[in-house]
């Protein structure tokens, strides 16, 4: 079945605002199930380690040029780069791993 | 009238968000340049990239669901994955919706919402006083064009760009996502060990039979509501950490 670009755009916005706006206009009292405070807190981290692990050794040319943008990423990021500067130097990485592995 | 809500101070207040923007736009462009190449290939044409980025405003949310339409997936999944990769912005409203004055107008409430991403949200949270809606909309009107426009850019220059270009490019997303999972890992032992936990199941789910089959997508939503349920019951998080969410 072939499906539209712009129903699926439709969801994509609607799902996205509609987790936005519903604490902030509905919520007026703060969450108090431990469950959920929890398990909120620690989404954001699991499903983007997730999605960074292994596909960003796929997603490039080479998987060692991919390997060592994951440690880059690990390292610049841990030594406080902010999001802007550690995403070049994974770039960075990336473009002269495979400069050098083309011309081995 | 109050004084938090007068003309003058919501004046200031924009204009200092609009400069705040600024270095989050620049950001945003060159992610959501490596985006739209993810865009590009779920067959999205410019002007839809740029609309999926006015609407969503969501970098790993947009990826996820840009990869399962590249993979012909319904929109049941599409919607479901929008939720799980959006999830966190959901506990970001809550601390802003305790943040904000009652005295604001409710207006405010569903207009703000639109724009809470992960940057957006940390300069308004960080900002003294009561949530100013004025500032928060300075911040998306310089930032989301950017990004917008990045996203568009990705799509139309994905063609002209070289292999290694686009190869070096499509790191940028994994960074972006680095440094936001790496400094709280590295301050809380627990999300440490969750992350590796991540990398571990991730790569093992990628290969090993059966599983391998699902969706990329499909396989995130599930290992996260799995990884992050478990731990959530098993590391509840105390009170008084709920506040380095932000």
């Amino acid at each position: 079945m072939t499906k539209n670009i712009y129903i699926y755009i439709l969801i994509m916005g609607a799902v996205s605002y509609l987790i936005r706006a519903l604490p902030m206009t509905l919520l007026r009292k703060p969450i108090k199930n431990r469950f959920i405070k929890s398990f909120l807190y620690y989404v954001p981290y699991v499903t983007l380690a997730v999605m960074t692990f292994p596909a960003i050794i796929t997603a490039t040319q080479s998987p060692i040029s991919g390997a060592l943008a994951l440690a880059v990423g690990i390292i610049t990021a841990a030594i406080g780069f902010d999001l802007f500067k550690v995403a070049v130097s994974c770039c960075v990485t990336v473009f002269i791993t495979e400069l050098i592995i083309m011309n081995l | 009238m109050n004084t938090v809500y007068s003309i003058k101070s919501n004046k200031t207040a924009l204009l200092e968000g609009l400069k705040d923007g600024l270095p989050i736009g620049l950001g945003y462009f060159a992610v959501a340049f490596s985006l739209g190449v993810v865009a590009k290939n779920a067959g999205l044409s410019p002007f839809q990239g740029f609309l999926a980025s006015v609407l969503c405003s969501a970098s790993a949310g947009e990826y996820v669901a840009f990869t399962l339409i590249a993979a012909n997936a319904s929109y049941i999944e599409v919607a479901i994955a929008t939720f799980v990769a959006n999830a966190r912005y959901m506990l970001m409203s809550c601390a802003l919706s305790q943040k904000a004055s009652p005295d604001m107008p409710f207006i405010h409430r569903p207009l703000s919402a639109m724009y809470i991403t992960d940057e957006l949200f940390g300069i308004s949270i960080a900002r003294k006083g009561a949530f100013n809606p004025y500032y928060h909309y300075g911040g998306s009107i310089t930032a989301v064009p950017l990004w917008a426009i990045g996203t568009a850019l990705g799509i139309i220059a994905g063609n002209i760009l070289s292999a290694s270009l686009v190869s070096a490019l499509s790191v940028a997303l994994y960074g972006m996502f680095m440094a936001v999972f790496i400094p709280p890992a590295k301050k809380d032992k627990i999300i440490a060990a969750l992350v590796v936990i991540s990398f571990i199941l991730s790569f093992a789910a990628s290969k090993f039979p059966f599983i391998c089959d699902i969706a990329e997508g499909t396989r995130t939503i599930i290992l996260t509501v799995l990884i992050a349920g478990a731990a959530a019951i098993f590391f509840p998080r105390k009170d008084e950490e709920e506040e380095t969410a932000a």
